[in-house]
C-alpha cells in the first residue's frame, strides 16, 4: 500500500509531502503520524508542504487534524513551506487555517518547535497560546 | 462561447479526484494562466470533483478550454445523478454541510472561479460548472 515516508530526526518527526495525495492516503499518513508520535515519544513534528501546488479543505482539514491529534499526544505541530499561491487560495476559499503553526522552511520550523519546547519542554504553543 | 478542447474525466474513487485536478493544471498550464490563477481553479476543481464524488455518488468532470473573442478560459462542469441539492442558497453558505466535511466546497469553489453556474434537481442530480478567465 501506498504511504507517506516519515523521518525521525532526534525527538522530532519529519515528514514532507511529494504526492498529489488522494484522500484515503491522507487519512493513511495521519494514522501513521499519530501511531509514530507515540513509538517515538516524539515532541514535534514538522509537515513539509512546499512540493504541495494545491491544498484543499480536505488536506486542509488533514493538516489541522494531525496538529490537533499531535497535541492530545504532547507533541507540536509545525507545518512548513507553503507557497504563496497555496496561502493565497486557501485564505480565499475561507480556510485560513488558524491555530496551525506555520514556518517558512524546516530550519524555521525546527527553531520554532526548539523555542517552544524549551529546555524543560514546558511553556508557550508556537502559535502563541499558552500551555494547560 | 467556443470551446476549443474538452476532455471528460469519469468520478468514481478518490484517486480520479487528483486525475481532475492534474488535468486542469496541465490544461492552466497551456492556457498560460498565472501560478495563483493556476492554484484556484485546481483547488476548485478539486473541492466540487470530490462534492460529486461523496455527495452525488460519482460522475463526471468535463474540462473545456474555450474562447470568447480574444479572451481565453477554462471550464470545468461537474454532472452526478445522486440524490440533488434541496436548498442551494443554503448549501452555497460557508460551514453547510450534510456529510464529514468543511461545509467550505461550493462557497469556497464559487468564489475561486470568474463564473460559476449551480442547477439540482432533488433525486435527479446535481451539475455545477465554474469558469476562470485567463488573467482576469
Amino acid at each position: 500500500m501506498e504511504r507517506i515516508p516519515i523521518l525521525k530526526m532526534g525527538e522530532f518527526l519529519l515528514v514532507t509531502i511529494q504526492v498529489d495525495m488522494h484522500d484515503r492516503l491522507a487519512l493513511t499518513l495521519q494514522d501513521d503520524l499519530t501511531q509514530q508520535i507515540v513509538k517515538w515519544h516524539a515532541r514535534g513534528v514538522l509537515i513539509d508542504i512546499s512540493a504541495l501546488e494545491m491544498v484543499d479543505s480536505f488536506i486542509g482539514r488533514m493538516l489541522s487534524n494531525i496538529a490537533n491529534m499531535a497535541r492530545l499526544l504532547d507533541a507540536r505541530t509545525v507545518v512548513v513551506g507553503m507557497q504563496p499561491s497555496v496561502a493565497i487560495t486557501l485564505v480565499e476559499l475561507g480556510l485560513p487555517m488558524k491555530g496551525i503553526p506555520t514556518a517558512l522552511d524546516v530550519e524555521k520550523g525546527m527553531q520554532t518547535l526548539r523555542t517552544y519546547l524549551g529546555s524543560n519542554g514546558y511553556g508557550k504553543d508556537p502559535d502563541g497560546s499558552a500551555d494547560d | 462561447m467556443e470551446a476549443l478542447t474538452t476532455e471528460t474525466h469519469e468520478i468514481r474513487t478518490s484517486q480520479d479526484v487528483v486525475s481532475v485536478r492534474q488535468s486542469v493544471r496541465k490544461r492552466a498550464v497551456e492556457l498560460g494562466f498565472n501560478l495563483v490563477d493556476q492554484t484556484k481553479i485546481v483547488t476548485a476543481s478539486s473541492e466540487l470533483a470530490r462534492n460529486t464524488l461523496d455527495y452525488g455518488g460519482g460522475g463526471f468532470a468535463t474540462v473545456e478550454t474555450v474562447r470568447n473573442g480574444t479572451r481565453n478560459g477554462l471550464r470545468i462542469t461537474f454532472k452526478d445523478e445522486g440524490p440533488g441539492i434541496p436548498d442551494i442558497a443554503q448549501a452555497l453558505k460557508d460551514g453547510f454541510t450534510t456529510g464529514s466535511g468543511m461545509g467550505l466546497g461550493l462557497g469556497g469553489a464559487k468564489r475561486l472561479s470568474n463564473e460559476f453556474e449551480i442547477e439540482s434537481q432533488p433525486g435527479r442530480g446535481t451539475r455545477v460548472a465554474i469558469l476562470r478567465w485567463k488573467g482576469l
